[in-house]
């Protein structure tokens, strides 16, 4: 049996100069997205997309509770996020601060992550609010998850190394 | 929702929609204030100042041309927030390509738990 197919790319729009917010459709209802998008086995599958393999998917899913993601990327180097939850909804939404690891003392974002239910497909909307603009100046920077920014650094350490 | 007072750079600057609205007024070709303001129903003072914002962060050129002065874009100073959403917009619909096999997966699971039961 065939089930589900691909619903298009994520939508990236930037509502204001500090938020980025991501638009989805998942052909799939939403207690069963709110399931791959919190348990630990199943977040290991997707969250780190094409660069590299998950290596810590922890999840403490309670209001104060706290969670960490970490992945192997494939230029070798370990790329972490961590996080407490602010707001819980189960199937509904949860709100979350999300810290990258590489940058020290930066201030997180807050992220809010809502399920809704149409024909048994779901839309996954996704609001990330910087807490300033110099934050978001480093996101952009950054490449948003280091791992750009980091390859690329990477990559001209390497050509330094061989000059 | 708390903003700068001053604004320094085109994500700034195309956060603002009047503003969005300008561009895409200009985008259609070179303009005077006069019809900026027919066209967004808006009063002069502040098209007027939306489009100083503009020049300053480079989105917006002026020449003048006998008494008037002509708008035009300049989409350049877009190009490193467009290439920098391109890449984002990339990175996670690999990510949600990868939930969907999960999903599909999830869901067959539960429609065969459901036919079990039956």
């Amino acid at each position: 049996m065939k089930v589900g197919t691909s619903s298009g790319s994520a939508v990236v729009t930037l509502p204001t100069d500090t938020q980025i917010l991501i638009t989805r459709e998942f052909a799939a209802p939403k207690h069963l997205v709110y399931q791959a998008w919190t348990t630990p086995e199943l977040i290991k599958r997707w969250w780190s997309g094409d660069r590299g393999e998950v290596t810590i998917a922890e999840v403490d899913l309670r209001v104060g509770g706290t969670w960490r993601y970490a992945m192997a990327a494939n230029g070798g180097f370990e790329v972490a996020f961590h996080g407490e939850y602010l707001e819980i909804v189960e199937n509904e939404r949860i709100v979350s601060t999300e810290i990258y690891e590489g940058m020290p003392g930066e201030e997180g974002a807050v992220t809010t992550a809502i399920f809704s239910e149409g024909d048994g497909r779901t839309t996954l909307t996704l609001l990330m609010e910087l807490p300033s603009r110099e934050v978001r100046d480093v996101v952009i920077d950054s490449g948003m998850e280091g791992g750009m920014q980091e390859a690329l650094d990477h990559l001209e350490q390497i050509a330094a190394s061989r000059a | 929702m708390a903003r700068a007072a001053t604004t320094t750079d085109a994500f700034n600057a195309v956060a603002e929609p009047r503003r969005r609205q300008i561009l895409d007024v200009l985008a259609a070709g070179e303009r005077p204030v006069n019809d900026l303001v027919a066209q967004l129903g808006l009063a002069q003072p502040l098209v007027s100042k939306h489009l100083r914002v503009l020049r300053q962060v480079g989105l917006v050129e002026v020449r003048e041309e006998g008494r008037q002065r002509l708008y035009r874009l300049n989409g350049h100073p877009l190009k490193p927030i467009h290439d920098w959403v391109k890449n984002y917009e990339r990175s996670w619909s690999q990510r949600f390509d990868r939930l969907d096999a999960v999903l599909a997966e999830l869901k067959e699971k539960e429609q065969a738990d459901e036919s079990r039961n039956e």
